[in-house]
């Protein structure tokens, strides 16, 4: 059970609720695979530096947990399916950056 | 005699070589171990006008934590947190 972060962006055309249901789709899955959310953010609609897919903004969530190499690319594979997702990027968190992100926890939440 | 010789040339005002400012590798001493990819604005620092990754030699950081640094920024890049390429980013 190793430990990732995956920062996702939805794109900008969706309203409140459909955002927060791709949100919740993602996270539905990777629980019912087996694993363990640590937690979830969600930055809101951001500019992004460069237009993708002709789109100037999107709505940026990360979720951090902790599971299995092979769910992976089964979640990457669910995010290239959905057209709602613009961009991903899932990183392997190892012992200086899990203590990072924790620490980025503790210090969002004082 | 030869030290006479060499002494020659008689300068007004002694040549003034630039004091070269010792470069340090600024995590090394400040003992930062991770560099997130997730804040762009701690990143910046390390880009120039352009958006291109400093090198070494003007940052003065290690090759180590050169290398974590651009790959951070890459990852920057990808999720649109930095432009790729821009003309006034600062």
């Amino acid at each position: 059970m190793n430990q990732y972060e995956t920062v996702f962006i939805l794109t900008p055309v969706l309203s409140d609720v459909q955002m927060k249901e791709a949100a919740d789709k993602f996270k539905n899955y990777l629980v019912e695979k087996g694993a363990e959310i640590i937690s979830e953010e969600s930055w809101g609609l951001k500019k992004l530096a460069y237009a993708i897919e002709k789109k100037t903004s999107g709505f940026y969530c990360m979720i951090e947990y902790k599971a299995e190499p092979t769910v992976i690319a089964k979640l990457e594979l669910q995010m290239r399916r959905d057209e709602r997702v613009l961009r991903y990027l899932t990183v392997k968190n190892e012992k200086y950056a899990a203590a990072y992100a924790e620490k980025r926890r503790n210090k969002k939440e004082a | 005699m030869a030290v006479a010789q060499s002494s020659e040339i008689r300068y007004l005002t002694p040549p003034s070589v630039d004091v070269k400012k010792k470069k340090y590798c600024r995590f090394k001493k400040s003992g930062i171990k991770y560099i997130d990819y997730k804040d762009p604005e701690f990143l910046k620092k390390f880009l120039n006008e352009q958006g291109k990754i400093l090198p070494r030699r003007i940052t003065g950081t290690s090759l180590k934590y050169q290398r974590r640094v651009a790959q951070a920024v890459k990852r920057a890049r990808h999720l649109a947190l930095l432009p790729f390429v821009t003309d006034l980013l600062k």
